[in-house]
């Protein structure tokens, strides 16, 4: 089995979603930890263009054949951006979770909220104590 | 008969192996004063004498084989194929449990896929599940799909009151407790702006019944585009043998088809068990409860068949499940997938036209009668309505008592201002000669 | 070894069955309103009787072997029962014919309700529930509707063990209650600390299978029903673990004050590959008046020292939730589950859990040492077990449970309870011998066997059915729910 990959340019969540600011923007999606977890993804639940959406407050569903996980919005924000790609190709969250398996993109409400969050070397202690 | 096979020498070596000395020290933790309870139930039977008893309690019945019926109204009176009875009968597939375990249920599990396949081409519509328990709690599971479909915002529905009257009252049950307002039309004529001004942007879904309670067609498509440019999704509850003949609901724009597949190879058996289905447009696929069956391979390239979408159903999603269903109605679905496939194309457009027929035939001569009138302004399939001379209970019951024919539905304790209209059904097992009867009948009682 | 799909036996034009010609004048069809195409399939009599028969083949059932899963009480359904069922005073019978014509069938629905009742300690049953989750979701919403009744509006807490299946919180939420999960002890009781946290106004009431998923018979039950009373909640039952306890206790007296039962687990009907089932409820005088309905109610004539029968009719209680179901609920089911009570009697009932229950605790004490077992204790009518074997790390319970079947049995239960990992979850039941149950035994213990020494013929397993594993994966995501014809089916389907 293959070491997790942690991307050092997030931060994390404690339901293993992560965050990395590009610009103004955001980019949200799960880690390398929560794919492995969930198996071979056969869909992915995402939200609308335009959702407003609070501090955890469930965006979306991640499935695989034996599990369905709520993902959560690491910070407050408006969604601007939805990856289309995993509606014909659920299988990039699996193979490439910090890239091309990206969820969403979003206008970040109040930056401070970052802060709450945990960055990577502090996500690989987390990972470590959760297995 | 208690079917168990121990021997008390078993009994003996299996306590011994366990370690206690006797049957009852097994139930120990049971708070003493309440174990080993009196139990008052008549003695046991033997298999002789259970058939006995029960066949004289069938036979404090009169039923349908020995009456002549035209009686309808969300169940009905179809011919079975010999066939069905046999292969429902064959015990691998009634003594099978659910397909969890797919390698050994592709015998269940192709039957289902089979199904689902033959309920689309009925329907017109992309995708359908392995069955609900009924057409009424079917209905339920539309409104929760719709309201779903629309991430939970839209929490109105608007009801056709041309819709089976229980189907309605399971629907206000199955919501009783989830924030969802139904709207039910005044009006059982149903213009299409009568019910499409009820509809708002709060509007999740609008469900409409074609053929109606009162037997009566509706074109749907007109409905299907207002609804849609509001953004408010079309449910129609359709019987699937007059999908024999019709235009379906899936052509017409609909967004969700339900019903009862009862008639289809299922008996009446007192109002259960029978068959609801369910089918949908891809768009909402993700969003259908209850059970489904997809196609795959094994690791050998074989075709096969898996329970799939699982993780939307309640045993993994657990209180995030859009429903609780766990059980479909397999073997009744197997019954209908056997008796659509032995009838066939042609078959199921027979049945059908044998329906409308005989129908209007009945139709015709009752509404020659003094004092009946049958208003068929609106077209119809194998129902109408009679208005008669007085209250239809009445009527219902001299017919019945003068020539033993079951003549129909009195509509008065479901619609208050229609004691006197009576909902008359004829099918492929109704002869002319029993229509003629009938027709006889209705006169005498009110001679 | 597939066999074709039904479409793909037919020719056009072919037919299965004749029917009779129109014997009416033809009347004009609204063209407008007609279809063009009814895509069926055209297959011959003998073709449609092949592929289904070829199709229960691929099939294993009760009536093949043992089926040990878990909480689904695979017992023995009596073909009695099935010819019963099918006699045409029973099965030619329309819901909507006048009382009168139809007394031998509501009679048998007041006897199955007293029946039930006289079983449970319940006062009042009602029938109409279709399934197990159905009579959950009926109970959920009695009790909501109880609250509604007094103005306890605020009570919206329903407390779930977390063992419970997944139908108990799917009904809650769907009764408009929010779940509350709590925690089981080390003995797999509930856990009175956490349960003590949440007695407030707030509690609307408590699901409690019992004995629970763990197969286990809670210790402290009359404890927990009466910490929930005491709080203003009330108990609901459910009954899926039934058939350890019939003739052994009730739960009314042990302070459930609602309960759903399922017909086609304890009463023998059989499970269809799927369904139908019947999941009647029962309450006592609290909540009886909020029963779905309609209910069968039986009036006696007066005294006239004639031998008149009573007579039967159904009835909506006084503040009935409402109908679940259209018409009455699956009479055919109840017929069966009737036919099976009234052919063991209530000393035949209680052998038969006491032999589900000798039975499950002879597979546990066979198999200890040779599987781990989480809860060391007397078990009830099922055992769970846990698919690791020391020395085989790399073989879980799904190896295991796939390798049972070139043994010649169905798999137990997998990954349930959720609480323990790797849950292999066995019901016998009563109809099991010795015999059967001692191949069983050997059969996991040669498995576990190979588990070390040939690790392969578990997960290549199994080998002797009639498919192999099944790619789950790609059915989830390249989803074909039905069948197309070659030329229409696309390559991405959804």
């Amino acid at each position: 089995m293959s070491p997790i990959k942690i991307d050092a340019s997030c931060r994390y969540a404690q339901n293993h979603e992560w965050i990395r600011l590009e610009g103004d923007l955001a980019v949200v999606g799960i880690s390398d930890y929560a794919q492995d977890q969930l198996g071979d993804i056969v869909y992915v639940e995402l939200p609308q263009v335009g959702d407003q959406l609070a501090q955890a407050e469930s965006f979306g569903v991640v499935e695989s054949v034996k599990a369905a996980s709520d993902c959560y919005l690491p910070v407050a924000g408006e969604i601007t951006g939805v990856n289309e790609h995993l509606e014909s190709e659920p299988e990039l969250v699996n193979s490439d979770p910090f890239g091309d398996g990206w969820f969403v993109r979003i206008k970040i409400a109040d930056p401070a909220q970052l802060d709450s969050l945990m960055d990577a070397a502090a996500y690989a202690t987390f990972c470590e104590q959760d297995s | 008969m208690t079917y168990t096979p121990h021997t008390p020498k078993q009994v003996s070596e299996m306590l011994a192996t366990i370690g206690v000395d006797s049957t009852a020290s097994l139930f120990d933790t049971i708070p003493k004063e309440h174990r080993f309870p009196e139990v008052d139930l008549p003695p046991a039977l033997s298999e002789p004498e259970l058939v006995s008893v029960f066949r004289k309690l069938s036979e404090r019945n009169d039923d349908l084989e020995h009456a002549t019926s035209f009686l309808g109204a969300g169940a009905y009176n179809h011919y079975i194929p010999s066939i069905v009875d046999h292969i429902i009968s064959r015990s691998e597939l009634y003594t099978a449990y659910t397909p969890y375990q797919p390698e050994v249920s592709q015998g269940t599990l192709q039957a289902i896929f089979e199904y689902q396949s033959m309920l689309c081409a009925l329907t017109g519509m992309d995708a359908s599940n392995a069955s609900h328990y009924d057409g009424a709690t079917a209905l339920a599971e539309a409104i929760i799909t719709a309201i779903a479909a629309g991430r939970g915002r839209r929490r109105r529905v608007v009801m056709a009151s041309s819709v089976h009257p229980q189907y309605r009252q399971v629907c206000d049950t199955y919501t009783s407790g989830m924030d969802v307002d139904i709207v039910t039309s005044d009006d059982t004529l149903v213009t299409t702006d009568a019910l499409l001004s009820l509809v708002d942007d709060q509007t999740a879904c609008l469900i409409v019944q074609s053929p109606d309670f009162f037997g009566r067609i509706h074109d749907l498509s007109a409905i299907a585009d207002a609804l849609h440019t509001q953004n408010a999704l079309l449910v129609v509850v359709a019987n699937p043998i007059s999908l024999g003949l019709l235009r379906p609901p899936g052509e017409q724009g609909a967004d969700i088809v339900v019903g009862d597949g009862q008639p289809l190879g299922n008996s009446l058996a007192f109002g259960g068990p029978h068959l609801g289905y369910f089918a949908c447009t891809k768009a909402l696929v993700r969003r259908m409860s209850g059970r489904l069956v997809g196609e795959t391979v094994d690791h050998a390239e074989n075709r096969g068949y898996v329970l799939t979408l699982s993780t939307r159903e309640q045993h993994i999603r657990r209180g995030k499940a859009s429903s609780n269903i766990c059980t479909n109605q397999g073997l009744n679905a197997l019954a209908a997938a056997v008796y659509l496939s032995v009838m066939g194309k042609q078959g199921l457009a027979h049945v059908a036209r044998l329906c409308y027929h005989k129908a209007h035939h009945a139709a015709a001569l009752i509404d020659g009668l003094a004092g009946f009138c049958v208003d068929s302004t609106h077209s119809f399939f194998h129902e109408f309505v009679v208005e008669c001379p007085c209250d239809a209970d009445r009527i219902r019951d001299r017919v019945y008592a003068q020539s033993g024919i079951v003549v129909g539905y009195p509509l008065g304790s479901d619609y208050v201002d229609m004691a006197k209209r009576l909902l008359v059904c004829v099918t492929e097992m109704n002869s002319a000669e029993q229509i003629a009867d009938l027709a006889r009948a209705l006169e005498e009682a009110t001679a | 070894m597939t066999e074709p799909i039904i479409y793909e036996l037919g020719q056009p034009g072919r037919t299965g069955i004749d029917l009779p010609p129109c014997d009416v004048p033809e009347s004009p069809l609204p063209t407008a309103l007609v279809r063009d195409d009814l895509d069926l399939p055209e297959v011959s009599q003998l073709d449609v009787v092949r592929h289904f028969v070829r199709l229960s083949q691929l099939n294993y059932g009760v009536d093949i072997g043992m089926y040990p899963l878990g909480s689904c009480t695979m017992k023995y359904n009596p073909k009695i029962n099935e010819d019963i069922a099918r006699l045409s005073g029973f099965a030619s019978t329309h819901p909507l014919q006048p009382e009168e014509a139809v007394q031998g069938n509501l009679q048998l629905l007041f006897e199955m309700q007293q029946a039930l009742a006289a079983l449970s300690g319940f006062d009042a049953v009602s029938l109409q529930p279709a399934a197990g989750a159905h009579g959950e979701l009926a109970g959920v919403l009695m009790i909501r509707a109880y609250h509604l009744s007094r103005g306890d509006t605020q009570r919206r807490v329903m407390l779930i063990p977390d063992s419970a299946h997944g139908t108990n919180p799917a009904s809650t939420t769907m009764a408009g209650f929010r779940a509350i999960e709590l925690a089981s002890d080390a003995r797999g009781n509930v856990d009175l600390a956490e349960l003590g946290k949440h007695l407030n106004d707030d509690l609307a009431g408590m699901m409690l299978t019992n004995p629970n998923t763990l197969g286990l018979f809670d210790e402290q039950i009359t404890q927990i029903t009466e910490m929930v009373h005491s709080a203003g909640g009330l108990m609901y039952g459910d009954g899926a673990n039934f058939n350890a306890m019939m003739g052994i206790a009730k739960p009314a007296d042990l302070g459930f004050d609602v309960m759903h039962f399922n017909l086609h687990k304890t009463f023998a009907t059989p499970h269809g590959g799927g369904g139908p089932g019947s999941g009647p409820v029962g309450a006592n005088t609290t909540l009886a008046p909020f029963l779905p309905g309609p209910v069968v109610q039986r009036i006696d004539p007066p005294d006239t020292g004639d031998t008149v029968q009573p007579s039967f009719r159904l009835q909506m209680p006084e503040q009935s939730i409402g109908r679940l179901k259209a018409f009455h609920g699956n009479f055919g089911v109840i017929v069966r589950a009737y036919a099976y009570i009234r052919s063991l009697g209530a000393a035949g009932l209680r052998q038969a859990s006491e032999m589900a229950v000798l039975n499950a605790n002879y597979v546990q004490t066979k198999l200890r040492d040779v599987l781990p077992l989480p809860y060391d204790r007397m078990c009830a009518h099922e055992c769970v077990l846990q698919g690791i074997v020391d020395g085989a790390e790399d073989i879980r319970a799904l190896d295991i449970s796939k390798r049972l079947i070139d043994y010649g049995f169905h798999p137990p239960t997998n990954y349930f309870p959720l609480i323990v990992p790797e849950a292999l979850m066995i019901e016998p039941t009563e109809t099991e011998s010795k015999e059967t149950l001692d191949r069983f035994c050997e059969a996991i213990r040669c498995i576990a066997q190979e588990a070390i020494g040939s690790p392969e013929l578990l997960h290549d397993a199994p080998s002797s059915a009639p498919i192999g594993r099944l790619d789950e994966v790609r059915a989830a995501r390249q989803l074909k729910l039905r069948w197309l014809p070659p030329d229409e089916s696309d390559a991405d389907a959804h």
